[in-house]
């Protein structure tokens, strides 16, 4: 069983804007049955002050997608559109107070239905998110390269682990991790993980830190390792 | 708590814990030790060996050897054959195997060996002229489960075991879902090799075993001394295997009870949920099927969340979702049958035992409903008319 934490159990049970805007201002629909989860969200937006002044939610999926989807809307609920643009994926794991890694997925999906009802009430011709101009890599789970590029620089992911668990991309058949690689090491450039990036004690399994004895990389969870 | 996941793990039955406990204290001895303290060690092991024997109808106790668990039973079984055969480098298993045998076949496959997974029809069953096509005179070993974890299904061993051997082919089956649970007979099945598992019907965790017919040639796993006549090196687990054999001697009694109580009890449940909740299915072939496991699909609801709800319930049940299996995909067993990832994602197993009672179905067939019911008012799939 997943180790969920008190507040996503909370919100599991119980909730917060869960349903349908009826002639809603702005609707995002992410993700699908195939993957395992699928949000639509649905906006009320005060156009005169470019505001969201409501915001409800339908999920198919897990705990945790249904507790990032609820959190995702408290998030945006009041804030304008430009402000909610800016609510990360980060955020809703903050407020959440933590997700399991494997999880990370659920809370991009609210990020990424955010950006789908934008869009659509902005009248941006997109379906899906902004990245959907990419080119499949995870076949499996339909992930562009263009999201796994702007999940990995959002969230300074550095191995194929990590993308995983954000996006699902090379969770299944694994066929894609040669690609989900070359996607990382154009973004970070290959000599990053002999360069000690900064961020790897945020994920102790960055591949800086599993370098044999002599060769770390010095960041703070190598040092920690021993 | 009502717990309906035995095909996971089962309780340990008392008999057994109390038929263990002087293996820890009284009687430590190591059965291999000369002195006749250790033979008070050893002759319990063996008995134990003769329950294990006769639970499987084996023509001799020592056709049964000892393993830590039903993976290792599996591996040693095919790893066994294949080092024992070397002029032969296929094996034919199926697309619903337990991941033992599974993730065992696509292991060999990254070390040379071909591996056949014969698909299944929507009810889990297989195609016995799949199976006589896909024998060469390379193929060394048919493995085939005897019962699936997940739906229950039971597949054709005899049937398929005679095919193997009109070929020349050894047979073995992971019979780990199916030991006391139904009669199995090794004789009557005809299969070489066959691999149980202990904490499957109400013994501990940690030990299983493997029948091998005489004569049957297998390299051993386990290199070591000469225990287990060579055959699985290492000391013997004395309390585990005196609880094995206790667990076999009772689910030898309760074979009855398990067809006719514990199927009625599935039976009604089954019943009883499809009538209550609308677009449900069952998954799997619904006669050949063991009496204790029912695989029921929620449409529009997603198996975590499900079991979570059930969870706040007191009510142990799994899922062929993605979200509990680890990777993320969903069950390779219902998508192998040809289930919608939908469909997969929304599945939920109830497992029975011997110790369900009445009073627990009946506490399912009463949480259950809600659950779904919040569950699709919430989920963005659900048609209109089945929204509360």
């Amino acid at each position: 069983m997943w180790e969920y934490n008190q507040k996503v159990l909370e919100y599991f049970r119980n909730p917060k804007n869960m349903g349908e805007i009826e002639n809603p201002d702005g609707v995002g629909e992410v993700g699908s049955m195939a993957c395992g989860d699928a949000m639509r969200l649905t906006l009320r937006i005060d156009r005169a002050a470019g505001r969201i002044t409501d915001a409800k939610f339908k999920t198919f999926g897990c705990a945790s997608a249904i507790a990032s989807a609820s959190v995702l809307t408290e998030l945006i609920i009041g804030k304008t559109v430009a402000e909610a643009m800016q609510v990360s994926n980060e955020d809703i794991v903050n407020a959440l107070g933590g997700l399991p890694t494997a999880k990370m997925h659920c809370s991009v999906l609210g990020h990424d239905a955010v950006l789908a009802a934008i869009n659509n009430y902005r009248g941006v011709q997109s379906t899906h998110q902004t990245d959907d101009e990419g080119k499949i890599v995870c076949r499996c789970f339909a992930v562009t390269d263009t999201h796994i590029e702007r999940v990995a620089r959002e969230n300074k992911l550095r191995t194929v682990d990590e993308i995983t668990n954000f996006t699902k991309a090379g969770g299944a058949c694994k066929s894609c991790h040669v690609a989900i690689q070359d996607i990382l090491d154009r973004q970070w450039g290959t000599v990053a993980d002999a360069d000690a990036p900064t961020d790897c004690q945020k994920q102790r399994e960055t591949r800086c830190c599993q370098k044999p004895k002599g060769k770390a990389c010095g960041c703070a969870a190598a040092r920690t390792k021993g | 708590m009502i717990y309906v996941d035995n095909n996971a793990t089962s309780c340990v039955a008392d008999d057994v814990v109390e038929a263990m406990l002087p293996f820890f204290t009284r009687h430590f001895g190591n059965p291999s030790s000369m002195y006749a303290f250790a033979v008070e060690a050893a002759r319990p092991m063996e008995r134990a060996r003769e329950q294990v024997a006769q639970l499987l109808n084996a023509a001799y106790a020592d056709e049964v050897i000892f393993t830590s668990c039903g993976t290792e039973s599996d591996n040693a079984a095919v790893l066994g054959v294949l080092a024992a055969l070397p002029r032969k480098n296929h094996v034919i298993t199926t697309a619903v195997e337990h991941p033992a045998v599974y993730n065992l076949g696509e292991e060999l496959q990254r070390r040379g060996v071909h591996v056949t997974y014969l698909p299944v029809n929507r009810d889990g069953l297989i195609s016995l002229d799949a199976l006589r096509a896909a024998i060469t005179d390379k193929t060394a070993l048919v493995s085939c489960m005897w019962a699936n974890n997940e739906t229950g299904v039971l597949l054709p061993i005899q049937e398929a075991c005679a095919i193997a051997h009109e070929h020349g082919v050894l047979f073995h089956t992971d019979a780990v879902q199916a030991v006391g649970k139904i009669p199995v007979d090794v004789q009557a099945a005809g299969v070489d090799l066959l691999s149980l598992s202990g904490h499957k019907f109400h013994a501990p965790k940690g030990i299983g075993a493997l029948y091998i017919k005489r004569g049957t040639r297998v390299r051993p796993l386990f290199v070591g001394g000469h225990q287990e006549h060579g055959r699985r090196a290492g000391t013997e687990n004395v309390p585990y295997i005196v609880g094995l054999g206790m667990a076999a001697a009772l689910a030898a009694g309760f074979l009855d009870d398990e067809a006719t109580r514990v199927k009625a009890l599935r039976d009604m449940l089954e019943t009883e949920l499809l009538a209550r909740i609308p677009v449900a299915q069952v998954n799997g072939h619904r006669t050949l099927r063991t009496p204790n496991t029912t695989n029921i699909t929620f449409a529009y609801v997603e198996g975590e969340a499900m079991l979570l709800s059930m969870s706040d319930l007191g009510i142990c049940a799994s899922s062929g979702s993605a979200c509990t299996s680890g990777s993320l995909e969903p069950s390779h067993v219902l998508r192998a049958m040809g289930l919608s990832h939908e469909e997969a994602h929304g599945a939920v197993r109830f497992s029975l035992s011997r110790y369900t009672s009445a009073a627990d179905i009946a506490g399912i067939i009463e949480g259950l409903p809600p659950i779904v019911a919040r569950l699709r008012a919430m989920s963005p799939f659900t048609p209109p008319e089945l929204r509360a």
